[in-house]
């Protein structure tokens, strides 16, 4: 981990006003305000595999969002290869970098698109988020279209052919000529990646991406983006709520609760000596495909809370079995378990090193 | 005791065209008073289907064919459609996948339980229906007071709760739950595991847990049966099936499973698709991606008998010694 950081996560901070009604505003009752984010700070280095983990409503999809400019930040900066994203999709681009920035010169949109180039995102559903009536062919080769590289027709098949056989759809003349519905449900997603893929991205962002699909299904699809960093040296982050599947091929995984990154280190540490008492729950729950591997589950009770009431202190000491009198007063610091793992919480410090 | 018995059960999905496609064959299975039963494979391998066929809620296009389903000393595909409803929901009762989602909006949840209770005559009076919905809320963890709430107060993990509770409305000896617990998060999924099994404790449920998610199994069935092609593949206890499986296929589906025991260790995705109903293999259903089948002209030709291959242990593969 001596390489410069392909991404820098700055002190995050994403809020959404949540709509009055007209009796509130009568009342004259404030704007509500749902903290999604509230001071996530991450870094990832190139061709790294990050597992984002969490529950609904903890904010992992926010991240996505903002990490590609989708969205804009309240507070904080995502770093992209040192540049301001948020800047960057909305055409001021700041200089970071020491080097003269051409892409400073470009219009709005061209410089959206530069970005877009470099970082894409993988959905959720393949049965969705293919167009029915394109054949597979005119599906991957439309980010070219729309990016106008310039490239002619050869060029184009090339990067097309090279996008569906990196993604185990070969040779591709079998395939491009179909159109989704007579795909199984593992190739229309290996299209959705290889669609993300043919403009050659350094990042790609994969929503819950095996989320909707068969067992073995998923496997294929998890194998293939492991893959992808040997063929293609690309970096990849992985939001998903399913600590089995984050835990078979990423390198670190970070845990989010409500808003903020709890626990972050190597993956396969964090899932044998979770730290955090949430992270320890999630372990603990997740079920183990063995009945002699059965654990205890620390079950904890109730949901996440609502995020527009932030609780005092730790915002898990509601839901913490083991929160004591000061995690309602004081937000914990990270405390570091070594120099790739820490976690926060205060009573990290009298957890047994075991 | 034997709570169910499944003997030989055929069923056809007959489509516009006339043509009938077998979606379940030769299917047999006993369930014990009591415990839990994982019903586990890919999509369309048929594990829908016989969950519908248990309760004889086939869609218009379904016909069963063949078999028996022993419950109670009466074949409950002999019987008419009045004696099934009273054993409907009375004695076999289910949480269809996605239930939580199908919660009428505009009527309390309380409401939507009484009515399941005065519509099988459970109750006398509305004050007793309105009583039991109580304790029915009560007995899978909401508080009894909740009930005059609507379900959109509800978090998902409480509608699924209700949801159950309106199951046992008439307090059913055998609980059919399908993907009862996928589309909820994984802590929202524990507390409805922890909940089945206390159910199935108290009350002394027989449980049919129709899934994908071997975890799930693993976590809470005391057997399982693996199913494949709408046949079944292996059935034994939990810790047969996941220590010491025979079947390739059974073999092949865990290790395409991630383990957060082991986690970083590598996983195998089984090569090809699971058989089209209109296109199924002459012989073996697992023949085409079986890793063993390899020359074996018995796999292409026969389909592969269940034989019990030890106490309580059944495969259907010609490859089993001992099959």
């Amino acid at each position: 981990m001596n390489s410069k950081p392909i991404l820098v996560v700055d002190d995050l901070y994403k809020q959404f006003p949540v709509n009055r009604t007209l009796v509130d505003r009568l009342k004259g009752k404030p704007t509500q305000v749902v903290h999604a984010l509230d001071g996530v700070s991450f870094e990832v280095e190139p061709s790294e595999i990050l597992a984002l983990v969490g529950e609904s409503g903890s904010g992992k999809t926010t991240v996505g969002m903002n990490l590609l400019g989708l969205q804009v930040p309240t507070r904080g900066r995502v770093l992209f290869d040192g540049r301001d994203v948020a800047a960057w999709s909305l055409g001021k681009l700041s200089r970071t970098d020491r080097a003269a920035d051409d892409l400073s010169q470009l219009s709005r949109r061209k410089q959206i698109l530069a970005l877009r180039r470099r970082a894409q995102m993988i959905f959720q559903d393949p049965y969705e988020s293919l167009n029915p009536r394109q054949t597979i062919y005119q599906i991957v080769v439309e980010p070219l279209e729309i990016h106008n590289l310039g490239l002619n027709a050869a060029e184009k098949e090339q990067r097309v052919r090279a996008a569906l056989e990196d993604c185990g759809l070969a040779p591709a003349e079998h395939f491009w000529d179909r159109y989704p519905d007579g795909l199984s449900g593992g190739q229309r997603q290996r299209v959705v990646v290889a669609g993300a893929l043919v403009l050659e991205p350094d990042l790609l962002i994969a929503d819950e991406p095996v989320s909707m699909l068969d067992v073995s299904i998923r496997a294929e699809i998890l194998t293939l983006l492991q893959s992808l960093r040997k063929t293609r040296d690309i970096t990849i982050i992985y939001t998903t709520h399913d600590l089995a599947t984050a835990g078979y091929f990423t390198d670190r995984m970070a845990v989010m609760y409500l808003g903020r990154v709890v626990e972050i280190g190597p993956t396969v540490e964090v899932l044998k000596n979770p730290r955090h008492p949430y992270t320890q729950a999630l372990v603990s729950v997740a079920p183990v495909p063995n009945p002699r591997k059965r654990r205890k589950r620390m079950i904890l009770q109730g949901e996440v809370p609502n995020p527009i009431d932030l609780p005092s202190g730790c915002r898990f000491h509601p839901r913490c079995p083991v929160a004591v009198e000061a995690c309602k007063q004081i937000d914990p610091p990270y405390i570091n378990i070594n120099a790739a793992h820490k976690a926060a919480c205060l009573l990290l410090e009298n957890v047994d090193e075991s | 005791m034997i709570s169910l018995e499944v003997k030989n059960l055929s069923v056809q999905y007959i489509t516009d065209a006339g043509v009938a496609l077998q979606a379940v064959e030769g299917l047999s299975f006993s369930l014990e008073q009591g415990r839990s039963l994982g019903l586990v494979g890919e999509s369309g391998c048929g594990k829908t289907t016989v969950m519908l066929s248990l309760m004889r809620i086939l869609p218009e296009a379904g016909r069963i064919v063949e078999g028996q389903m022993l419950f109670d000393g009466r074949d409950l595909l002999q019987i008419s459609e009045s004696d099934i409803q009273a054993v409907r929901w009375k004695d076999i009762a289910m949480v269809f996948q996605g239930a939580m989602n199908a919660l009428n909006p505009v009527r309390t949840v309380e409401s939507q339980i009484v009515e399941a209770l005065q519509l099988h005559k459970i109750v006398n009076s509305t004050k007793d229906a309105r009583k039991r919905a109580g304790e029915l809320l009560e007995l899978v963890g909401i508080s009894a007071s909740r009930g005059k709430q609507y379900p959109h107060q509800f978090s998902g993990g409480m509608r699924q709760r209700a949801v159950i509770a309106m199951a046992l409305a008439c307090n059913p000896r055998i609980l059919i739950a399908d993907e009862p617990t996928t589309a909820l998060d994984v802590m929202i999924q524990a507390q409805i595991i922890e909940l089945l099994e206390k159910l199935q404790r108290d009350l002394n449920l027989s449980l049919v847990i129709v899934t994908h998610d071997l975890g799930v199994v693993a976590e809470m069935c005391d057997d399982v049966l693996v199913m494949y092609g709408g046949t079944v593949a292996e059935h034994a206890d939990s810790d047969t099936i996941f220590n010491d499986p025979q079947h390739p296929y059974t073999q092949r589906l865990l290790k395409a499973f991630p383990d957060i025991a082991e986690p970083g260790s590598e996983l195998a995705s089984i090569a090809g698709n699971p058989p089209r109903l209109d296109d199924l293999p002459p012989g073996c259903r697992f023949e085409p991606r079986c890793h063993l089948s390899g020359s074996n002209s018995l796999c292409k030709s026969e389909h592969p008998p269940l034989i019990e291959i030890a106490p309580g242990h059944l495969v259907a593969c010609h490859l089993v010694k001992g099959a």
